[in-house]
């Protein structure tokens, strides 16, 4: 990486003053420069102890599951609880899924909510935010920043939510070759891997909401209202996407695929609700993007 | 004043600039010249907005209308390009509470691209040590006192060379002890060539620091310039003498507009002079005092006592920014 480059890095708009303009302190931006940002954000993102709280507090969800339907005399009917609950005693990888199932209607929302909301007016809260932004961050840069910050904690919630389970479910189940819904049988390695599609399935679930935090989060400098509008918006959502009369809606409603990973579990892996939701997530991830860019670009940072 | 800043220069240029929130003016046109290599002190009461220039000047806030230029370069059009060589303490030091001080500057100074990570730790240790911080740098900032937090704010501001640094309030929170500190510290600066830009409303501050001013009121700049330039602005003499009328002569055909001063109740404040005596005063800018002497005495006036009054910043400050407790606005 040489000291004059330019090119590549995100952001950057030609920040270099030439040589020739006389004994100016030249100004050198360096590929990679911009990206001490990223590093930075993540770093701050994952010493705060709420983040770790946060995650704590997912990691429980599967465990508590895991030690109830063990401690329990009786095993789970089927019909009844959770989806997949049933499976847990055959197999403990069935921790992590109803793990997901039951984290993702209010649980991973409400964490998500927190992060998302938090990313701009947090910073204009505590009054950081101005020098980010003389110092200087570049604003668009800083959103897309705060949004992959927000898109980790995405991902990291449900891994941790799956890694909890699978843990539980080792250490209280027995744990072999999985049989899917399709009747077919996996080898162990191949479930952990399809456990991990699955997380990556709902990180992708949830970007939309992310997007949705970080634009409600350009519109205040109270990051707790911007956390609870997203959360509220997040069950709002939801109720409607159980409406039938709203059936015309509920393809639209960033969650109606929130659900729908059970495709993962058959053989071979049916990418089609895959693909609609990363479809409507990105659509989401474009309309709040712009919408927050529009805001934050032109907004007078008073705080 | 640093190599390459031609005479003439201005750091900071500001024209007709006015920032206005629905209808209240904020700023209401103010054109700042702030020349390279000074140090400028930016007065005004309370509410008067000079925190809102700042915050337009470094392209926080839009400019309902007008211009800025920083450093040469139109603001905030060449923001990403000038900012790197201003450093800056805007309306009071933030951080996260939950990060060491060392932390907080590190993540500050991410954020500027121009910053080079490499030499990150050692910049952050030296511009801690040059506020005086180095022992608490492992503190967390929630621990920090006030004081502590406005010196971190001033490390964060030095954290690379800087051509110019904006600094709002520098000395809000501190001791005695800390306020000279800062006050050598901004000297120490100026001697390396950095154009500093202080506002304050403490003008004692100001005098001690600065070598230009320009105040504020009401959203307005009321006067600008040297020191000097606004300490004398108002010089006035005062003449003691039986001859009020023969005096007011003199001083009228030397172009001053003079009026005998209202005889104070006290007496005792004029001791030994007879009843007759009366004090005549003029704003006096313009002449030399010598001459007006020499003029009274030749116009056989019996001069009993003449004094030149310069008025001090806080006379003049006072003068154009209105004497009330009461914030304007």
């Amino acid at each position: 990486m040489s000291d004059n480059t330019t090119a590549a890095s995100p952001g950057v708009t030609g920040a270099v003053i030439a040589p020739d303009q006389g004994p100016e302190p030249r100004v050198m931006v360096r590929a990679g420069g911009a990206w001490a940002l990223l590093v930075s954000e993540l770093t701050v993102l994952f010493r705060r102890r709420r983040t770790w709280a946060l995650l704590l507090a997912l990691a429980a969800v599967p465990v508590l599951i895991a030690v109830a339907v063990r401690l329990s005399s009786q095993d789970p009917t089927p019909g009844r609880g959770p989806p997949f609950l049933d499976q847990v005693t055959q197999n403990g990888l069935f921790v992590a899924v109803t793990g997901l199932i039951v984290s993702i209607p209010l649980f991973l929302p409400l964490t998500v909510g927190v992060v998302a909301g938090d990313t701009i007016a947090g910073e204009a809260a505590l009054g950081t935010l101005r020098y980010l932004l003389v110092a200087p961050a570049g604003r668009v840069w800083l959103l897309v920043v705060k949004f992959i910050g927000a898109a980790v904690f995405c991902l990291a919630a449900t891994v941790t939510v799956v890694t909890a389970g699978v843990l539980a479910g080792l250490a209280l189940f027995p744990i072999g070759p999985l049989t899917l819904l399709s009747g077919d049988t996996i080898s162990l390695a191949e479930s952990f891997l399809r456990a991990l599609l699955i997380a990556g399935y709902v990180t992708v679930s949830l970007l939309g909401l992310s997007a949705i935090g970080l634009f409600f989060s350009t519109l205040t400098v109270v990051p707790v209202g911007a956390m609870a509008a997203t959360i509220v918006l997040s069950v709002v959502a939801q109720v409607l996407d159980s409406l039938p009369q709203l059936e015309w809606l509920h393809p639209w409603l960033f969650s109606h695929y929130w659900l729908d990973f059970a495709d993962l579990l058959r053989q071979p892996v049916d990418f089609s609700s895959f693909g609609a939701n990363a479809l409507l997530q990105g659509g989401y991830l474009l309309v709040f993007g712009a919408l927050a860019y529009g805001r934050f670009l032109t907004k007078d940072i008073l705080s | 004043m640093s190599a390459g800043a031609r005479a003439g220069d201005l750091a900071i240029e500001t024209r007709a600039l006015t920032k206005r929130f629905g209808h209240q003016v904020a700023v209401d046109a103010i054109d700042l010249a702030v020349p390279m290599g000074s140090v400028f002190g930016f007065l005004g009461p309370n509410g008067s907005g000079k925190t809102t220039s700042i915050r337009v000047m470094l392209g926080l806030a839009a400019a309902t209308s007008g211009a800025v230029t920083l450093l040469g370069e139109s603001m905030p059009g060449r923001l990403s390009r000038v900012l790197p060589r201003v450093g800056a303490l805007v309306e009071g030091p933030a951080f996260y509470p939950f990060l060491s001080g060392a932390a907080n500057l590190r993540r500050l100074d991410s954020a500027d691209r121009a910053a080079p990570g490499r030499s990150r730790s050692a910049r952050v240790d030296r511009a801690l040590e040059r506020v005086g911080l180095s022992n608490a740098a492992g503190k967390k900032v929630s621990a920090y006192s006030l004081g502590m937090k406005q010196r971190l704010g001033i490390a964060n501001a030095l954290l690379m060379p800087r051509r110019l640094l904006v600094l709002d309030e520098p000395t809000n929170g501190l001791d005695p002890q800390g306020t000279r500190e800062v006050r050598a510290l901004v000297r120490s600066l100026a001697g390396e060539g950095t154009t500093v830009f202080v506002s304050s409303h403490l003008l004692a501050e100001v005098e001690h620091m600065c070598t230009h001013a320009a105040i504020m009121s009401a959203g307005r700049l009321v006067a600008q310039g040297t020191l000097d330039e606004l300490r004398a602005g108002e010089s006035r003499v005062r003449v003691r003498t039986p001859d009020a009328a023969a005096t007011m002569r003199v001083l009228a055909a030397a172009g001053l507009t003079a009026a005998v001063e209202p005889t104070p109740d006290d007496l005792g404040d004029r001791a030994g002079a007879t009843v007759a005596d009366a004090w005549v005063s003029a704003p006096a800018s313009a002449v030399a005092p010598e001459a007006l002497v020499a003029a009274l005495v030749g116009g056989g006036v019996r001069v009993r006592g003449f004094e030149v009054q310069n008025t001090s910043l806080e006379d003049r400050f006072v003068a154009l920014t209105g004497e009330g407790f009461d914030v304007v606005r």
